[in-house]
C-alpha cells in the first residue's frame, strides 16, 4: 500500500515492511545485526550526560524534600498537545520532551476519575482548578463515574472486603503497549494513510460493534494528528520516517510521551525497542556519521527521559504498589522463531545505562532469557545484575511458543505481541480470602458481614478435606463469575470514557484482546489445604460462630519444597479457577488469561485477610506472586523454584512471578580468597623458579 | 536400602563444583569444637530415604545441575557406607558427577574393600583436615588424625581428584608453623585440585542453643576473610616447599 521506498529508508533491506503493510517485525528480521561479542565496546557517559543527570538528581532530591511531589499542574488537562516544550538544558539534550512544560511537574489527568485526580492533588497540598472539577463533574463523565453507575451492590461489597482488589475502576488500566517503533519507521503520515485505509475497508453494516470501531479509528487518526503536532511543539517534523539514529530514538520517544500524556495507566510499558533502534545505530555507525560514544549518549538520554516519567497518584495507590512505579518495561534480547538470537549492541547499551546513570528501578529493563542467548551477553547480564540488582528476567523459551518473536512484556509479566495484541488489565481475586468464605459460608472474617453467597458453612471442630474442597469449589464458582462481570463493566467504561486512542493507533485494526485476571494468595491456599489434608486443623469460632482462627495439629507438606503432595494442590487450584473464569462471557470477545503475580501488593492483601488454616495470622503478608510463603521453603532454591515451575503456564498465560533474592555468598565463595583450582605442576614450577 | 538423612539442599554452591544437589547424612563420630551442624551428630535421629527417592528429586531438577552433580556430606556420610556406595553407583550409572565431603575418620588402612568400591564411583573427594598435629587434632575433634592422613594418601594413590578443606580457628589452627606443616603434607598429594581455607564462623551457635548443648567456642571470635586468605598463602608456601624438595 505504500507508494514508494522512502528516501529515509536508504540502506535498509526492503521487504513486506516497505512494500505491503505496516510490519515492524519484518523490518527487524531483514535488517538486524546480531552481536555475539562482549561488552568491551561500551562507552561511559559523556560530559553532557553527566551534567544532565546531575540536574535530574538535584530535582529528585528536591522532590523528596518536598514530600514526594515537586510540582503539579492543577489547571491544564493533559492531552497529547496540552503543554508547550519543556527542557532540562536544551543545548545538551539529545532527546527531548516532558509530560508537561517542566521536568518533574506532574500532569492533571482526570479522564480516569476526577475524584482520584483531585485527591492526588489534595494529598500534596494542591487544589484542582474548580472550573476543571466542574467540567469533569457536570459535563464530561469519567471512567470512574461510568463504572460506579453500573456496579451491582455485590460488586461494591466485594471491592470493600478486598476479595476483589486493585481493580482499575478509579484509575487508568494501562498495560497496553503502543508500537512506538512504527512512528520512527514509517512517520505519522504513512500511519494515518494506513488507518484511513483500515476505516475505508471496514464492514459497512452499522451494528454497535462496527459503529464503535469506526468511531475508534477516527479517534486514532485524530490522535496521530495530535502526535504530529507534539513533534512540531518541539521543532520536529515527524510526519516522515526517521532518517538517522537520533531521529529514530526521538520519534519513538514522542510516541511513548504522547501515550503517557494521555493515560495515567497502572503500567505504561515501552515495548521491545532496543534491537529495532540498533538497526538505525548500526547504519549510522557504518556510514561514519555516528560514533559509539554518541550512540551510547543517545540511549543514555533516552533512558534518562524514561526515568523521569511521573504521574499524579494518591498515597494509597503508592502504598499498594510500594512506591511510585510507572513500569516502563522494556524487553531486551530473546530469540527469533528461526532460532537466531536477537541480541544486538544496543541490547548492551540499554543495560549499560545502569553503569552510566547508576541503578534505578525504571525503566524496568527486562531480559527475555533463552538458553540460546550468546554467552557474552549472558555474562554481561549476570555482571550487571550483581552490580545493580535492577534487571528482570523472563523465560523467552516459554513465551515464544505462544507469542512468537516480536512480543513484549507489559508491567511485570504480561506478554503480548507488539501492535497486534493488547490486554484488559484485571487486577486480582484473593483466593485465600475465598477459602475463608468457603469455610464461613460467605461471611467476611474481618468485616463480619455477609459478602459472598449464603452457602452452608463448615460445621464441627475439625476441617475435613473433602468437605472444604467441595465448599471451596462452589465459592470459587461464585467468585469467578462476579470477578469477570466486574471486569466487564470496568473495561466497557474505560473504552467509553478513557479510550487509549494514541496507543491503539499504534496497533493493527483487528487486535487480539486478552482479558487478564489474576489471583493472589496461591501459596496460602495450597498450604492451608495441605494442612487440612495431611495434618489436623481445628476451627476456633467467635461468639457469632464465625471461624476466626485455626489450630494446626501436626506437620504437613508445604509448597516450595518440590513436594508433589502439596505442589499438585497448587496446580489444581490454578487450573480449576482458570476453568471457572473461562465459563463466562468476556468483554469484546477477549481471551481470558490469568496471572499469578503480585510483586508488592501482597502486603496490603495480607492486612485484609484474616487468619488462615495454614497457621498464617491476620495481617501477615501473603507471599508475592507464586512464591512459597516466607521461610517455608526449606530445601533450597532449586526445590523452591521447582515447585513454582510446576504451575501450568497454559492456565496462567498472563504470567507467573517468583521473587527471588539471594545473598552473593550463597552463589559460591569468592574464589580469589578461598577455593579455586590448584595446579600442582604450575605450583611446582613456581617453587623451582623461586629456588633459583 | 534406606539412608538415614538429616536433610537435602537443592541449590548447593559451596560443596563442590557447579550447582549441586547436596545430601546431608545423619550421624557423625567426630565432635569438632567448631562444628556448625551439631544437629547431624545423633545417628538415632530418623529420616529415612531411598536412593531412588533422592535420584528422582535430582532428575526432576537436573537442568540446574548440568555443570554440578551430587554431594554427600553431613554428618559423616561414610558412617553409612553401604547406602552411600549404592547412591554413588546409581548416580554414576546416570553419569551424574559425585562428590564426597568427608572427614576421613572412618578410614582404616587394613580394611579398604568397601571403600575401594565406594571410590570406584566417586569423582571428587573433599577432605576436611582439621589439624596436621596429632595431639592438637585430638584436642579439637576428640579423634586421632592418623587414619585421616592415611586416607588422604590413599585417595591420592588411587588417582581420585581431591580438594582439601581447612578451617582457621583462633587458638587452634592459627599458628603459621602448623599451617606450613599442613602445606608440606598436602604438597605430597598428587591428585590435589583445590584448597579451601575457611574462616571460622559462629553461625552454628543457635543450633547448639536449640539442642540444649553448650557452645564450646563461646569465647572465640569469628575469623576475617583476610586472615583466612593469609593462612591459605602460608599453606601454599608449605606446599611449594614440599614440591621443591620433591623436585630435588
Amino acid at each position: 500500500m505504500f507508494n514508494e521506498f522512502a528516501p529515509e529508508w536508504d540502506g535498509f533491506v526492503a521487504g513486506r515492511w516497505s512494500n505491503t503493510s505496516v510490519n515492524v517485525r519484518d523490518f527487524i528480521h531483514k535488517n538486524i545485526t546480531p552481536y555475539d561479542g562482549d561488552a568491551s565496546f561500551l562507552e561511559g557517559p559523556t560530559d553532557a550526560t553527566k551534567k544532565l543527570w546531575a540536574q535530574v538528581r538535584e530535582l529528585s532530591r528536591k522532590e523528596r524534600e518536598a514530600g514526594g511531589v515537586l510540582d503539579m499542574d492543577t489547571k491544564i488537562v493533559s492531552t497529547i498537545t496540552s503543554h508547550g516544550p519543556g527542557y532540562l538544558d536544551q543545548s545538551l539534550e539529545k532527546i527531548v520532551g516532558f509530560q508537561t512544560d517542566q521536568p518533574f511537574k506532574r500532569a492533571l489527568q482526570p479522564f480516569g476519575g476526577i475524584r482520584m485526580a483531585e485527591q492526588a492533588c489534595k494529598e500534596y497540598g494542591y487544589t484542582v482548578d474548580p472550573e476543571v472539577v466542574d467540567i469533569f463533574t457536570k459535563y464530561r463523565k469519567t471512567h470512574n463515574q461510568g463504572v460506579f453507575d453500573a456496579y451491582t451492590p455485590e460488586m461494591r461489597l466485594a471491592r470493600k472486603s478486598a476479595i476483589l482488589t486493585g481493580l482499575p475502576d478509579a484509575y487508568g488500566r494501562g498495560r497496553i503497549i503502543g508500537d512506538y517503533r512504527r512512528i520512527a519507521l514509517y512517520g505519522i503520515d504513512r500511519l494515518i494513510q494506513d488507518k484511513e485505509h483500515q476505516k475505508a475497508t471496514h464492514f459497512v453494516r452499522m451494528t454497535s460493534k462496527n459503529i464503535r470501531l469506526r468511531e475508534e479509528l477516527s479517534e486514532q487518526i485524530r490522535a496521530l494528528g495530535e502526535l504530529k503536532e507534539l513533534g512540531h511543539i518541539y521543532g520536529f517534523d515527524i510526519s516522515r520516517p526517521a532518517k538517522n539514529a537520533q531521529e529514530a530514538v526521538q520519534w519513538l520517544y514522542f510516541g511513548y510521551l504522547a501515550a503517557v500524556k494521555e493515560q495515567n495507566g497502572a503500567a505504561m510499558s515501552l515495548g521491545r525497542t532496543s534491537t529495532f533502534l540498533d538497526i538505525y545505530m548500526q547504519r549510522d555507525l557504518e556510514r561514519g556519521v555516528l560514533t559509539e560514544r554518541e550512540a551510547q549518549e543517545l540511549i543514555d538520554h533516552f533512558i534518562m527521559k524514561l526515568r523521569m516519567i511521573k504521574f499524579a497518584r494518591t498515597p494509597e495507590y503508592n502504598a499498594l504498589f510500594s512506591g511510585d512505579p510507572t513500569w516502563v518495561t522494556e524487553s531486551i534480547g530473546g530469540v527469533s522463531v528461526d532460532g537466531q538470537h536477537m541480541v544486538t549492541k544496543n541490547s548492551f547499551r540499554y543495560l549499560n545505562t545502569l553503569n552510566n546513570l547508576g541503578t534505578a528501578p525504571e525503566p524496568n529493563l527486562t531480559v527475555l532469557w533463552s538458553k540460546k542467548l550468546p554467552m557474552n551477553f549472558k555474562r554481561f547480564c549476570a555482571e550487571m545484575s550483581i552490580k545493580s540488582s535492577s534487571i528482570q528476567y523472563e523465560n523467552d523459551d516459554l513465551m515464544r511458543v505462544t507469542h512468537g518473536d516480536d512480543y513484549a512484556i507489559a508491567c511485570c509479566v504480561s506478554s503480548m505481541v507488539v501492535g497486534k495484541e493488547m490486554q484488559f488489565f484485571g487486577a486480582r481475586a484473593n483466593l485465600a480470602k475465598c477459602l475463608l468464605y468457603a469455610i464461613n459460608g460467605g461471611v467476611d472474617e474481618v468485616l463480619k458481614i455477609q459478602v459472598g453467597p449464603k452457602y452452608r458453612p463448615v460445621t464441627g471442630d475439625y476441617l475435613d478435606y473433602d468437605d472444604v474442597m467441595d465448599k471451596y469449589n462452589q465459592m470459587m464458582e461464585w467468585l469467578a463469575e462476579l470477578y469477570v462481570n466486574t471486569l466487564n463493566i470496568i473495561h466497557y467504561m474505560h473504552d467509553k470514557y478513557c479510550y487509549e486512542k494514541l496507543q491503539m493507533a499504534l496497533h493493527d485494526r483487528d487486535v487480539k484482546r486478552y482479558f487478564a485476571t489474576g489471583i493472589a494468595g496461591l501459596s496460602v491456599v495450597a498450604d492451608s489445604l495441605s494442612a487440612i489434608k495431611y495434618a489436623k486443623v481445628k476451627c476456633l469460632r467467635d461468639e457469632n460462630g464465625i471461624v476466626v482462627d485455626y489450630e494446626v495439629e501436626g506437620d504437613f507438606p508445604k509448597y516450595g519444597n518440590d513436594d508433589d503432595r502439596v505442589d499438585q494442590i497448587a496446580v489444581s487450584i490454578v487450573k480449576s479457577f482458570m476453568d471457572k473464569i473461562r465459563k463466562h462471557h468476556t468483554y469484546r470477545d477477549s481471551i481470558p488469561t490469568m496471572s499469578i503475580l503480585t510483586i508488592t501488593s501482597n502486603v496490603v492483601y495480607g492486612k485484609k485477610t484474616g487468619n488462615t488454616p495454614d497457621g498464617r495470622k491476620h495481617g501477615v503478608p501473603l507471599a508475592p506472586g507464586a512464591n512459597p510463603m516466607h521461610g517455608r521453603d526449606t530445601h533450597g532454591a532449586v526445590a523452591s523454584l521447582s515447585s513454582v515451575s510446576k504451575l501450568p503456564f497454559r492456565h496462567a498465560q498472563d504470567g507467573i512471578s517468583n521473587t527471588f533474592s539471594i545473598i552473593p555468598d550463597a552463589l559460591g565463595k569468592d574464589t580469589k580468597i578461598f577455593a579455586g583450582d590448584l595446579d600442582l605442576d604450575a605450583l611446582q614450577q613456581e617453587a623451582e623458579h623461586e629456588a633459583d | 536400602m534406606l539412608g538415614n538423612l538429616h536433610s537435602t539442599e537443592s541449590f548447593g554452591t559451596v560443596d563442590g563444583p557447579g550447582i549441586r544437589f547436596v545430601i546431608f547424612f545423619q550421624g557423625c563420630p567426630m565432635r569438632c569444637l567448631y562444628c556448625h551442624n551439631p544437629d547431624t551428630w545423633d545417628l538415632s535421629q530418623n529420616r529415612r530415604c531411598s536412593v531412588e527417592e533422592l535420584l528422582a528429586q535430582y532428575r526432576r531438577n537436573s537442568a540446574f545441575y548440568h555443570s554440578g552433580g551430587i554431594t554427600a556430606t553431613g554428618g559423616e556420610p561414610m558412617l553409612q557406607i553401604d547406602f552411600l556406595t549404592e547412591l554413588f553407583q546409581a548416580a554414576h550409572a546416570e553419569k551424574i558427577h559425585t562428590c564426597l565431603d568427608t572427614s576421613g575418620v572412618c578410614f582404616h588402612p587394613q580394611h579398604t574393600e568397601k571403600i575401594d568400591q565406594l571410590m570406584a564411583a566417586t569423582d571428587l573427594v573433599m577432605l576436611d583436615i582439621k589439624h596436621i598435629d596429632e595431639e592438637q587434632h585430638r584436642r579439637l575433634t576428640g579423634h586421632s588424625n592418623v587414619n585421616i592422613l592415611a586416607f588422604a594418601r590413599y585417595i591420592s594413590e588411587r588417582g581420585i581428584p581431591l580438594w582439601i578443606r581447612h578451617v582457621i580457628v583462633p587458638g587452634f589452627t592459627d599458628d603459621p608453623d602448623e599451617q606450613f606443616r599442613l602445606g608440606e603434607f598436602i604438597g605430597g598429594l598428587r591428585t590435589l585440585k583445590g584448597l579451601d581455607v575457611l574462616p571460622y564462623h559462629d553461625f552454628g551457635k543457635q543450633k547448639y542453643e536449640a539442642l540444649g548443648v553448650e557452645y564450646p567456642l563461646a569465647n572465640t571470635e569469628p575469623v576475617s576473610n583476610d586472615t583466612a586468605a593469609a593462612a591459605r598463602q602460608q599453606i601454599l608456601r608449605g606446599i611449594k616447599h614440599r614440591l621443591k624438595s620433591n623436585a630435588i
